[in-house]
């Protein structure tokens, strides 16, 4: 860094929603190692390229930093990793290493593609079901509200084999541990305690009397090959998919949805062509500007990367979005292409660490996708793009609302 | 075309799966990947290399073949 150079507070302010940052261009082609400010005031090198990006997510020797508290840590991962982050949290993950991978093996099981393709019409009908209330109530809403926010708890309830009258439950838990603006600390431990009470009495059940959901399998196949999964194992499992599989996936179902129709362009090829639901998908997590904080690693031994060496002890900022519209990764990178194929980008990180829940999100992503196409072929935003509102949460990235009508 | 895949590196992801069933699927033990069709039929060229390319582990490659 030269000693003129700018340090740049960070997160980078947004001029409308849906469009990047104006520095992320300049950072890429001049600053790609570029000093930052984070809000707990310390200081951090921010990623803006692809290949560094990935290059770092892929590094297996660096993890995120101590969640606990340790060096580099920033406001945003306490904020979204509240729950994670208590003391009264029955979840904790082995980040390094062989532990790592043999918790990743064990728990990845419950999320290969095939399992989550057999979940496909229960998404479906969960989708049909939250339309059907969101256009009884008339021909304009928030589709946020209405659809993106519930859909994932549902479907995460499906899995658990949680019955319908509760899911109001896991929906008050689940914003329970990531909001940290509306509830208190006490209201958090409470809902953790609560959220532990309830599953311990579902799992119990689920043992005596296994049903046909995602969670009764899997305590039945790994018993019968004699790994048998432990109640606090089962436990955590359920508050990591509530934890890191409901706020994010809600979010992009917002955002996807207003990308498509900011341009109605890409919502009548879609309607004409609904085969390219699989590659839309894909085109609007690359495409999407709101991916949140970016992903943080701390650096355990000096590293190269952007030609720039790096110091043991730094905090690095990822920036899977900003290398996501990166012009030497991606041909016009700035256009939003739905038949865009391959399309390797970063939402979901890359390496050993990348998103253990990502086939979930994608099935998710698509089978929404096709119901709305289906069922709301008219479907149009309400308010111009531009007046679409970011949350400014710190993690996780998102809209406030996302107002439609049809 | 023939496909080998790298077990150790693989974060069971499931992108190949979802790109390509007909030659990929994964351990429901662990959520590792399978290669069902180490030499896949030309119709099935195009998917497997995407699934290649966009694997976050990069744990599969192809070999192109005469």
């Amino acid at each position: 860094m030269s000693p003129n150079e700018q340090i740049l507070p960070y997160p980078l302010a947004y001029e409308t929603a849906l469009e990047p940052p104006t520095e992320w261009a300049e950072l890429r082609s001049k600053c790609p190692v570029a000093t930052v400010t984070v809000p707990d005031g310390s200081q951090a090198k921010l990623l803006t390229r692809y290949d560094d990006v990935k290059e770092m997510l892929a590094d297996p020797r660096f993890t995120r930093p101590d969640l606990m508290g340790g060096s580099g840590d920033s406001q945003g991962a306490s904020a979204t990793s509240a729950a994670a982050n208590t003391s009264a949290s029955p979840f904790s993950v082995p980040k390094h290493g062989e532990d790592h991978l043999r918790w990743r093996r064990m728990v990845g099981k419950w999320f290969t593609a095939k399992r989550m393709a057999a979940l496909r019409p229960q998404m479906a009908a969960i989708a049909d079901q939250l339309l059907d209330e969101m256009t009884g109530r008339g021909s304009s809403g928030d589709l946020k509200a209405h659809l993106a926010f519930p859909l994932p708890v549902y479907v995460i309830c499906d899995m658990l084999g949680v019955p319908a009258e509760d899911r109001n439950l896991f929906s008050y838990w689940s914003d329970n541990f990531l909001n940290l603006t509306r509830y208190s600390a006490q209201e958090r431990q409470a809902a953790v305690g609560e959220f532990a009470a309830y599953m311990s009495g579902h799992i119990a059940a689920k043992r005596a009397e296994p049903a046909d959901d995602l969670l009764s399998a899997l305590i039945e196949e790994s018993s019968g090959e004699g790994e048998a999964l432990t109640d606090a194992e089962l436990l955590g499992t359920g508050m990591g998919l509530l934890v890191a599989g409901h706020e994010t996936t809600a979010n992009m179902i917002g955002k996807m949805v207003a990308m498509l129709l900011a341009d109605r362009t890409r919502w009548e090829r879609l309607l004409e062509n609904p085969s390219l639901v699989r590659s839309t998908v894909e085109e609007a997590l690359r495409f999407d500007v709101n991916g949140g904080f970016g992903l943080r690693r701390h650096l355990t031994e000096d590293v190269e990367i952007g030609g720039e060496v790096l110091p043991q002890g730094t905090t690095v900022v990822c920036a899977m979005a900003a290398g996501n519209r990166d012009e030497t990764a991606f041909e016009n990178a700035a256009e939003m292409d739905l038949a865009r194929t391959p399309n390797p980008h970063l939402a979901f990180g890359a390496g050993p660490h990348s998103c253990l829940g990502q086939a979930l999100a994608r099935t998710e992503l698509q089978v929404t996708l096709e119901v709305l196409l289906r069922r709301l072929p008219s479907l149009e935003l309400d308010i111009p793009a531009a007046d679409l509102e970011r949350l400014e949460g710190l993690l996780v990235g998102g809209l406030r609302e996302v107002p439609v009508r049809w | 075309m023939k496909i080998t895949v790298d077990e150790e590196k693989c974060c069971g992801a499931g992108q190949c799966v979802l790109i390509a069933p007909e030659v990929f699927d994964q351990r429901d033990e662990d959520g590792i990947v399978i290669v069902l069709e180490p030499e896949p039929p030309q119709d099935q060229h195009a998917l497997t290399r995407e699934a290649a390319v966009v694997c976050p582990a990069a744990a599969i490659q192809v070999h192109d073949t005469p």
